[in-house]
């Protein structure tokens, strides 16, 4: 029990302090993470507004490929993307595998099928009919789609912070693509492993408390989204 | 009815979806300013052809014109729509304020500032909602939502307006409210308006001409007193609220009415048709009145029958008596007459209704071509 509190009391010194290397690590992690999602966001959200409003042969294949990527384990998709950028591998000329940058290609395969379903699930929501009444206000096509963008504005935020935390929290990838190399491609999750095997709890426990205060902040707004009424 | 300055017009529309012919109207012309309802049971096309009419659904076949020219050739979709406006069941807001609702057509088409803030407070007060303005959308009642939802329509100064069975959700005293209102807007603005509804009463209030539909089809169009008092079938009759169809066979022909037989019984009624010709007889409820005296058989007094009350059913300001005498006939009673003549379940009465309140169906005009549209389903071709 001693080594819990111990390791809580230390961590929480390490967090109000303002450890340079914690807070390395945890800036890093956002900055990859971000930069995955936002990656993300731009195929998902065009992919699934697209998915969600038009009709074309083999679409529910299409949503049910979407759908089971949402669950694609991230040491699959590391495991593919090290091969991918392996020296010998397909895209081993770019010489990106243990650099941040294969971090961001692996998290955004990982983030963009879960930004995808949830944005087809939001554009999908919306009742049908809205779709008709924003044509006979007048709108062309692309005023539709921006103003059912609008429409689903907060379950589109919803996927954004699925997609975040479906990032900020994987540890497969990250570890497999970046080699969790110190002050180049440690990102939390690798860090957390790390300081674990090594028995230091203390780091470990406050990387673990980051960790679950980004995770309760997306499940926040993820909440307020929920409980949130559409209008009649 | 002629219309002579037609706005709309449909000709040979057909809506074919998934091999099913949904709509067919080989013609259909709707005059500037006119109010038409579509009334109909549900799955009769309504929805489906106010949705091929503004376009929001592409008909299968034929035109539609509007001003004489030919939506989707000489006159662009989008040209065509923003000219039209929707008023759905559901006000299909957006999640914003109630102004940026009202807003939203007219920003649609880039209006400056100052133009959108002008013709928004001139709407919302029209629709008495100026007060809510600046509320959220989300949370409005179901009227405010509608009311928001007239006033987003007529915000683009519309030139035919749309109306799918904009009241169906809404509680009665707020319907009534809003119906007040929206005719109001109406009669001032002279939009032309197309209301699909299933409520005859609405169609009653609101228009100029009613089209009663059927699988798809316009069965009879006419103006309101004419679809209500002379139905062309049974079909129409039973929607329009005659609750007394009757089956029977003219028995005697005279001048200018004729005497029908309904099991054994004699009926005059007002009307053209030749002895032993099988005929409908439609009898409003509302023109059957009720007395506690007994048939005066001496006279020559025709259409006062003995019976005995099967049922009664309150319908809130009138009660519904259902009574059988030798036929079943039904009677409109106000609450107050009820409670002067006593009646009840099985008691005897009599009833009687004049020779002109009868509207005469010949068998040849249910059965024939002149009364339904021929279904054309051979040439379905998508």
């Amino acid at each position: 029990m001693d080594i819990i509190l111990d390791g809580i009391r230390k961590a929480f010194y390490l967090l109000f302090t303002f450890d340079a290397e914690v807070l390395g690590i945890t800036w890093f992690s956002l900055k990859v993470s971000g930069t995955a999602t936002f990656i993300s966001l731009f195929i998902g959200m065009s992919v699934g507004t697209a998915v969600a409003l038009t009709q074309f042969p083999g679409r529910k294949f299409v949503v049910s490929l979407i759908n089971t990527g949402m669950a694609l384990p991230p040491v699959v998709v590391g495991l593919f993307v090290t091969i991918f950028l392996w020296r010998n591998g397909p895209l081993g000329f770019m010489e990106i595998l243990y650099t941040p940058a294969a971090m961001i290609i692996a998290q955004a395969i990982i983030a963009t099928p879960i930004v995808t379903g949830i944005s087809l699930a939001a554009m999908q929501q919306l009742p049908k009919k809205l779709r008709l009444q924003i044509l006979a206000l007048g709108a062309t096509r692309l005023q539709m789609v921006r103003i059912l963008i609008r429409e689903a504005r907060l379950s589109l935020l919803a996927a954004v912070m699925a997609g975040f935390g479906g990032v900020i929290s994987e540890v497969g990838a990250s570890i497999m693509v970046g080699g969790n190399i110190k002050g180049y491609t440690r990102v939390l999750t690798t860090a957390t492993v790390m300081e674990t095997s090594r028995g230091n709890f203390d780091i470990a426990i406050a990387l673990g408390i980051i960790l679950l205060i980004f995770a309760y902040m997306i499940n926040l707004v993820l909440t307020h989204v929920q409980q949130r009424e559409r209008p009649r | 009815m002629t219309i002579t300055n037609s706005i709309l017009e449909a000709r040979s529309l057909k809506v074919i979806r998934g091999g099913s012919l949904l709509v067919h109207v080989p013609s259909l012309t709707i005059g500037e300013g006119e109010t038409l309802s579509l009334i109909g049971p549900n799955g009769a096309g309504k929805t489906t052809l106010l949705q091929a009419l503004s376009y929001l659904m592409r008909p299968s076949a034929g035109d539609i014109l509007f001003r004489g020219e030919k939506v989707g050739a000489s006159y662009a979709i989008l040209e065509y729509r923003r000219k039209l406006a929707m008023v759905f069941q559901e006000p299909l807001l957006f999640d914003t304020t109630v102004f940026e609702n009202v807003a939203s057509g007219l920003k649609i088409r880039g209006l400056g500032a100052g133009t959108i803030r002008q013709i928004v407070t001139e709407q919302l007060n029209h629709f008495g909602i100026g007060h809510l303005s600046d509320r959220s959308a989300r949370t409005l009642s179901g009227g405010e939502a509608q009311r928001t939802s007239l006033a987003r329509a007529f915000a683009t100064k519309p030139e035919v307006l749309f109306l799918d069975e904009p009241f169906a959700s809404l509680d009665p005293p707020t319907r009534e409210a809003i119906i007040a209102d929206l005719g109001k807007v109406i009669a001032k603005t002279r939009t032309t308006t197309v209301i699909a509804t299933h409520d005859r009463n609405e169609a009653l209030r609101l228009s100029d001409r009613i089209a009663m539909m059927d699988s798809g089809k316009i069965i009879q169009i006419g103006r309101p007193s004419d679809v209500m008092n002379r139905p062309v079938d049974e079909l129409v009759a039973a929607f329009v609220g005659i609750e007394t169809i009757l089956h029977g066979r003219v028995r005697e022909k005279q001048r200018g009415s004729i005497i029908v037989d309904i099991n054994g019984k004699e009926i005059e009624a007002v009307g053209d048709a030749d002895t032993a010709t099988d005929v409908v007889l439609c009898i409003r409820p509302e023109n059957v009145t009720l007395s506690l005296f007994p048939a005066v058989t001496a006279t020559s007094a025709r259409n006062v029958f003995p019976g005995r009350i099967d049922r009664i059913t309150p319908l809130g300001l009138v009660v519904k008596v259902e009574i059988s005498c030798g036929f079943p006939l039904v009677a409109y009673v106000t609450a107050n007459a009820m409670e002067d003549l006593s009646l009840l379940e099985g008691k005897e009465v009599t009833a009687q209704f004049k020779a002109t309140a009868i509207h005469v169906i010949t068998k040849k005009a249910t059965d024939g071509a002149s009364a339904r549209l021929p279904a054309e389903v051979t040439d379905i071709s998508i």
